[in-house]
């Protein structure tokens, strides 16, 4: 095998030296001369026609330059999804949740902004509101969207899920329920604007997604995309927390257009706990296994909490039901889901998007299974597990799955077998295992196009220009495109100078979401490299007189292979090349192959390749207290290959950590339409002190289709954390918490039940009665198709 | 009224004629251009805004310009600079104690306050100086490694 110089090495991020100099340009960072403060006016009440905004006074206030309402805009709504325009930039005829912005403010300072915007006066008719998913199901009223509180309807069955149970010997049901969580950046998200003649408007934002908030600033604004660059500044953390588009991103932009000056906005802390968060779902499983526990069918039904807006909502609740065959086999399944409207901040995605909840209760469930029947969890789950180079019922394409060496790993790291069922009261460990996508394979708006695009030029001096439109948010993607070229073109990192997330220079890439960037752009990066050494080694080869494919580029050199000792300097190569050829440009391109299925809802789910993880915890609880504490975490993941061990070892790890908070303590709960501690100190996150001893095994099962055979490894290792903590819990203290996070007082009140002879459970007491719609009915994939995977055209 | 203050920063000083209400944070960004010391909620809770005055870690974002004048005050680009590195941004790099890069200034001046007073730390006293600096990217495993990696290689 070829020994990599770049790959696979753990070198620090290319970004590392500017960060730990505090060199990196944020959003909030940029200061341009004459630039203006922007401050939002937020609804206080979460449902309320607007009858009349009065911003006479907020105008004549000195240092104001502007003060903007909804009917200064284009009536142009917006959303992320084609299928949700739902949104406006300043609300027009109603408020949805507190927090929904009906005015903005342009002035010399923060200050003055500040107090012009207490100086708008706001008249609203409140109109009742809806808190709950069964305040939006059944109270009265006119509902939060003309559509009616039922954001989206989800109902599928894959086989014949009526004949699975049949033949079934054992079935189980349970109820579920996964609190929202906020992403908790400590960037606060910030946007500057400026405007130049000339129609030239520029915004830097603090976004995942620079090509969407391109696209929809021309939509609002009615400007053509060739008049607007948008450049994503490095974003500090994201988690799914900065892939929609914020309302204030369309507010500087047109706050400049209309004072001709630079105006910027920075959220504060509490705004931003009001952007986005985790979807509040209440799930129900029921599932068939036979004697030995084999699944024989599975039916699903989740309902999300979607709050005010749909932000990606649709395709969270298709997400929610999607890859829970893509670990186990499942012949029949049936999936039935719904998303509905509450006056609360939208739902949005984060870490995982919208299967870390249905992960949750499947994982818990098949535990109580294994009880139930006596079995080994490791054994029920082994003899469920997907086969690599297979199909699942619901059409997903597995192509490399290292899953059961995950397991086997964490299993035997732990000592799982000599620990379960077997450490002193109050010890225990939990098991639960997990996949995600590498990527969606289908993008937000259905086309033919690449998902990422990278372009390269390289000149006379030997320097290489990297361009694309990948934004780095921590994840380490700047470093996958420089060192993956490096690699391919023999140079070293400062040899290249990486451009990205500009739309004016760089070719699109769609965005920091979904796991999709060192898949997709890697392997963009990896053809435009190709590309580039193919074309500087014709003109080398035909320069020495030796065949192209005999050059060898490495350590700064283009050499001749075959024992022959003559090189020229990667210099020289490039001179002889841009002579011979003028100049040197190549690009790379990665679109996935078309793997939907057959049916309607088929576009969520499919990823070119599905990373996948295992997770042993173990717990010690206080039985007086009701307090969890993790001792340790065992995690595998096959990542494919780790292109750099160390940054994919950093996701791993703080996957881990993600999933702790959210397992034990996070909880953005929404009291009457407000967040109930909208701030860091208050919201329960996990501090150093927190977090247990992790020992990550990475697994390389290198992907056929992956960057080197990379796979994802940002969100699937969060994954089966809250699962296999609740799986640990029970087996320390014998009591079930079907409820995320397991806070001490549910711990407590299910040891007070099952001391007093109840069932040992703390978890919702029921799912609403709602009768979905008839499922549309997919055939499985016949078994010739499920078997091994063709390869690319 | 605004007034006449005298910073010592990074071993430079620093006129700003400032309003008394104003943080060492916004002074610090704003008036002095140093960037490099973040702010995550502007109220004391995620450590993000640490510098250092007189050696002790402070919340920027809780001081007055005005509280702090004639003190010493190092912010993270006073620490190193590139090509002259402090050992514990060093270490951050080496060891990948950092991924978005906003918490970082903050953990290190933290670390250094510590490695300052104590050269030796025990894991418990590492995690006890940066229990005030939250991080939502990298789970701190990392972090506490390159501080107990800066420490080794100071000694």
């Amino acid at each position: 095998m070829k020994e990599f110089t770049w790959i696979s090495k753990p070198y620090p991020r290319v970004d590392a030296e500017a960060k730990v100099t505090g060199r990196v340009r944020y959003a909030d960072d940029l200061v341009l001369p004459g630039m203006l403060f922007c401050k939002l006016l937020r609804s206080h009440l979460p449902h309320a026609r607007i009858r009349r905004i009065d911003t006479t006074r907020a105008r004549s206030l000195p240092g104001v330059l502007a003060v903007l309402t909804g009917k200064d805009l284009p009536a142009h709504k917006f959303g992320i999804l084609p299928t949700s325009q739902d949104q406006e930039a300043l609300c027009v005829e109603k408020v949805r949740y507190v927090g929904d912005p009906v005015a903005a403010v342009a002035a010399i300072d923060e200050w003055t902004a500040e107090q012009a915007v207490r100086l708008i006066e706001v008249e609203y008719d409140p109109l009742p509101s809806y808190m709950t998913i069964e305040d939006a199901l059944f109270k009265e009223g006119e509902p939060i969207h003309a559509q009616g509180n039922v954001h989206k309807e989800v109902s599928l069955e894959f086989g014949d899920v009526a004949t699975g149970f049949e033949e079934a010997d054992y079935i189980r049901e349970d109820i579920f329920l996964y609190h929202g969580s906020a992403h908790l950046p400590l960037e606060e998200h910030a946007a500057v604007a400026s405007y130049e003649p000339g129609d030239l408007l520029t915004v830097w934002s603090s976004t995942q997604v620079p090509h969407y908030l391109h696209r929809t600033l021309s939509k609002v604004l009615d400007l053509p995309m060739s008049r607007i660059r948008v450049i994503a500044t490095p974003v500090g953390g994201g988690f799914g927390g900065k892939s929609d588009i914020f309302n204030h991103e369309i507010v500087v932009a047109a706050l400049a257009m209309i004072t001709g000056r630079p105006v910027k906005c920075t959220l504060t802390r509490e705004e931003v706990f009001y952007t986005l968060r985790r979807h509040p779902t209440l799930m129900w499983v029921r599932t068939g296994v036979r004697e030995d526990g084999t699944i024989t069918a599975m039916h699903f039904r989740a309902i999300l909490e979607g709050g005010a807006y749909g932000s990606y909502g649709v395709a969270t609740t298709y997400y929610v039901g999607a890859l829970q065959p893509i670990t186990y086999k499942i012949p029949n399944y049936r999936f039935e889901g719904m998303r509905v409207f509450t006056n609360a901040p939208p739902g949005g995605p984060k870490r995982g998007h919208g299967t870390p909840q249905p992960r949750f209760a499947l994982e818990c469930h098949l535990d109580k299974i294994a009880e139930d029947l006596g079995m080994d969890p490791v054994e029920l789950r082994r003899r469920n597990l997907v086969a690599p180079h297979t199909k699942t019922v619901n059409w997903l394409r597995i192509t490399s799955c290292g899953l059961a060496e995950c397991l086997k790993k964490v299993v035997e790291a732990s000592r799982f077998h000599e620990k379960h069922r077997r450490l002193p009261r109050g010890r225990g460990v939990g098991l639960a295992v997990s996949g995600y996508l590498s990527g969606a394979g289908l993008p937000i708006y259905w086309n033919d196009l690449p998902h990422s695009q990278v372009h390269l030029q390289v000149d006379r001096s030997g320097s290489v220009t990297l361009s694309c439109g990948a934004i780095d948010i921590g994840q380490g993607s700047n470093s996958v495109l420089v060192y993956t070229v490096c690699e391919i073109l023999g140079v070293s990192p400062e040899d290249v100078r990486l451009i990205v997330a500009d739309t004016a220079i760089t070719p699109i890439d769609l965005g920091s979401y979904s796991s999709r960037v060192t898949f997709m752009a890697g392997n963009a990066a990896l053809q435009a490299a190709q590309r580039m050494r193919d074309l500087i080694a014709a003109a080398v080869a035909e320069k020495l007189g030796v065949p192209a494919e005999s050059l060898i580029f490495q350590g700064r050199q283009v050499k001749v292979g075959g024992g022959e000792d003559r090189a020229l300097s990667w210099r020289e190569a490039c001179e002889v090349a841009e002579a011979r050829y003028g100049l040197l440009s190549a690009t790379g391109t990665y679109t996935p192959p078309r793997l939907a299925g057959p049916y309607k809802g088929s576009g969520v789910g499919p990823s070119p390749a599905y990373s996948y993880s295992a997770c042993v915890a173990e717990v010690q609880v206080d039985e007086e207290t009701g307090v969890v504490s993790v001792e340790k975490i065992w995690i595998a993941h096959d990542i494919g290959r780790a292109l750099n061990p160390l940054l994919v070892l950093g996701q791993v790890e703080g996957s881990v950590y993600m999933g702790l908070g959210e397992a034990l303590m996070e909880d953005l709960s929404v009291r009457q339409g407000v967040i109930r501690v909208p701030s860091m100190l208050e919201y329960k996150s996990p501090t150093v002190k927190e977090m247990p001893e992790v020992e990550a095994f990475l697994i390389e099962t290198v992907d056929p289709e992956g960057p080197f055979g990379a796979k994802e490894c940002g969100q699937g290792p969060l994954l089966p954390v809250p699962p296999a903590i609740a799986n640990a819990i029970y087996d320390a203290v014998r009591v079930r918490i079907d409820e995320v996070p397991i806070t001490p007082e549910k711990v407590l009140k299910a040891l007070e039940r099952r001391r007093k002879g109840e069932e040992g459970r703390f978890g919702p007491g029921g799912f609403p009665a709602i009768r979905f719609k008839e499922p549309i009915r997919v055939a499985p994939p016949s078994p010739s198709s499920a078997g091994r995977v063709e390869p690319r055209p | 009224m605004p007034r006449l203050v005298r910073l010592h920063v990074n071993g430079q000083v620093h006129e700003v004629f400032t309003p008394p209400h104003r943080t060492l944070l916004e002074l610090l960004r704003e008036d002095l251009g140093l960037t490099g010391t973040k702010h995550g909620c502007e109220l004391g809770e995620c450590g993000a805004c640490t510098v250092l005055v007189d050696g002790r870690p402070i919340l920027a974002c809780l001081a007055l310009a005005v509280e702090v004048e004639g003190a010493e005050i190092l912010t993270v680009e006073g620490l190193g600079r590139p090509g002259n590195l402090h050992p514990l941004q060093e270490a951050f790099m080496e060891v990948g104690a950092l991924q978005c890069g906003y918490c970082t200034p903050g953990f290190l001046l933290s670390a250094k306050a510590l490695l300052d007073q104590n050269p030796a730390p025990s894991r418990q006293e590492i995690h006890e100086a940066l229990s005030g600096n939250l991080c939502r990217c990298t789970g701190y495993l990392r972090i506490v490694q390159a501080v107990e990696r800066a420490a080794v290689k100071a000694r």
